[in-house]
């Protein structure tokens, strides 16, 4: 694809303001809303929007617009600590082998390829009724099986760089590899590495949600984006506040990311094919 | 193409008895059946727990290396062992994959040829309108989970019912009970399978798109042109079927989000298929159904890829020239 980065830049900016509105909703907005996520009106149950509480009720009665906000916080900050994490633990895998090669590389990639076969929501499904640890756990469990991808690119990139002549001119002066590789060889991956991880943030967030819908991610009394779904489905037809509102903030996260990711990658890397 | 297809499956086979053994071992480590029997009331005696729980293979104080070798050997014999209440995995597993089949099937062929065709269809015609509305629509829609999306369409769906006063959409089983002709169940798959065709439409229109827009000025494409083919004929037969090569390792990879889609599928729209039994199982602590349903869904992804392997080689004759 010829390079545009004027259709780019115009992504990273949509995305950008998206994401700025949807925090400064969800930092703000409980501040300004009258009820907290926790309190229960038990003189309203089931009620549409009015003027006490904004988007009604649930129907244990308590504000579905504190709750929903409060949902969005927890997926959010899942989300982008389950990228970091997950790209992280890509950059650290993918440039050792590469950069190592040998057996070193052999032996990662194998390992690499046997957690690609593996579904690896179907993994996280099994060992989540165990995590009793809460939200930590539940990150660190995503992010453990979403960098097989990112790490298989890493380590092509790092093959090729390996060979270039100023990373062969310091491993001839004698550094050390650990810091040729952090010093040399990390900030070319640099934008591959922030596109990737701004594109998990999206990923992420939608298997959490996905997870809590099926009741094996964050639990009661704890809320995320997934738990309200799961909760305001049933009566969607008849009242369709408590869904509708945490759907579309579900739908306006992952879009407002994967516009900047997107875009990003269009800004970074004008000779990608724009996929 | 065969030797190349042989050593594919060699390959294969050693990935898929390292990761379903893989499979079983975390499965049997992470769940707990002994949890299910101890919270029966009266609660039973340990020693008939503990008996029980042997008689089926799932003790958690037998050794995991004894419990791992007693279902291995029962694999190679094709017998997956008994579920929690002693009965046979096989035949429930057999059943519920084609329920789950059913369901997923329809939907992953007709998203998968649409959205290539979409993608094609937005690339060739790049910047103007059809193209623009077809990135925006796959680009919103990639952003709609798709529980999400079966939910919405339920919603619409019910809508549609109250407005015109009959039953037109119906979803919550395979067919009506008692009535279980044809017609009938098509009109039980149409929202699963819009549903499933729409998410992976999203996802295969995108890196369609991308993949056309490569070849589009591509000079064998040029040649087409020149020796006197129409655009529209130079697209489909020389640069379609260039753009399809990368298309078909990635058969392999969204294979998985499709085992996924599944699963949730099933819980929205009342199977019960493999999704359900998978989520009811682990909440059971039913090691033996779990480490059952995951080799399935191994197997399936494996088998995408030997698909993929294989359409590679029809696209490809260089595949084909090299084994």
């Amino acid at each position: 694809m010829i390079a545009r980065p004027g259709a780019g830049n115009r992504r990273v900016v949509a995305g950008l303001a998206l994401l700025a509105l949807l925090f400064s909703l969800v930092s703000f907005g409980p501040l300004v809303s009258p009820w907290g996520w926790d309190d229960t009106d038990f003189a309203a149950f089931r009620q549409g929007p009015s003027a006490t509480h904004w988007l009604g009720t649930t129907q244990s009665g308590r504000d579905v617009f504190a709750l929903t906000l409060r949902g969005a916080r927890k997926s959010l900050l899942i989300g982008v600590f389950v990228a970091v994490i997950s790209t992280g633990l890509a950059a650290v895998v993918g440039t050792a082998a590469g950069y190592a090669g040998g057996r070193v590389d052999r032996i990662l990639m194998r390992g690499v390829d046997l957690l690609l076969v593996l579904p690896p929501l179907l993994i996280v499904v099994v060992l989540a009724p165990r995590i009793s640890g809460g939200v930590p756990v539940l990150v660190a469990l995503l992010a453990a099986f979403m960098w097989m991808v990112t790490a298989r690119m890493v380590r092509a990139m790092t093959v090729s760089l390996r060979e270039r002549e100023y990373v062969l001119a310091a491993r001839f002066l004698g550094v050390s590899a650990p810091r040729v590789i952090v010093r040399h060889v990390l900030p070319q991956l640099a934008s591959l590495l922030a596109v990737d991880a701004s594109l998990n943030v999206s990923v992420a967030i939608i298997a959490e949600s996905g997870l809590s819908y099926l009741g094996l991610g964050v639990r009661p009394p704890d809320v995320s984006l997934g738990t309200l779904i799961a909760d305001g489905h049933g009566a969607a037809a008849v009242r369709p506040w408590p869904f509708g509102f945490a759907a579309g903030l579900l739908v306006l996260i992952v879009l407002a990311v994967n516009l900047l990711g997107d875009g990003l990658r269009d800004v970074l890397d004008p000779t990608g094919d724009g996929r | 193409m065969a030797a190349l297809l042989l050593r594919r499956l060699a390959r294969h086979l050693v990935l898929a008895v390292l990761a379903t053994s893989l499979a079983y071992l975390l499965a049997a480590v992470a769940l707990d059946p002994r949890a299910g029997y101890e919270g029966r009331a009266p609660r039973p005696p340990e020693a008939v727990i503990d008996a029980r729980l042997s008689a089926l293979n799932l003790n958690d104080r037998t050794p995991l290396a004894d419990r791992y070798r007693t279902w291995a050997a029962g694999v190679l014999r094709g017998d997956f062992g008994r579920t929690w209440d002693g009965d046979p995995v096989n035949a429930e597993l057999w059943r519920r994959l084609g329920v789950s089949l059913r369901l997923v099937l329809p939907g992953a062929v007709l998203g998968c040829v649409l959205g290539v065709l979409l993608g094609a269809h937005a690339a060739a015609r790049r910047g103007r309108t059809a193209d623009r509305l077809i990135t925006l629509g796959s680009c919103v829609l990639l952003a709609v989970p798709v529980f999400v999306l079966a939910m919405l369409l339920q919603i619409a769906a019910t809508k549609a019912n109250q407005i015109m006063g009959v039953r037109v959409f119906v979803w919550v089983g395979e067919s009506t009970p008692g009535a279980s002709s044809w017609p009938d169940r098509a009109r039980h798959l149409v929202l699963p399978t819009a549903a499933i065709a729409l998410a992976q439409l999203a996802v295969y229109c995108r890196y369609q798109r991308g993949m056309m827009l490569d070849v589009l000025h591509a000079d064998f494409v040029r040649t087409a042109r020149a020796k006197g083919l129409r655009r529209r004929s130079a697209l489909l037969r020389h640069g379609l079927r260039t753009a399809l090569i990368p298309m078909t390792t990635y058969i392999a990879y969204a294979s998985g989000f499709l085992i996924l889609g599944g699963v949730f599928a099933e819980k929205i729209f009342g199977r019960h298929g493999l999704g359900e039994w998978l989520v009811d199982s682990i909440t059971r602590g039913d090691v033996n159904a779990v480490a059952a349903i995951e080799c399935v869904a191994v197997c399936g992804v494996l088998l995408a890829g030997l698909v993929s392997d294989v359409l590679h080689g029809v696209l490809d004759p260089r595949v084909r020239g090299a084994a």
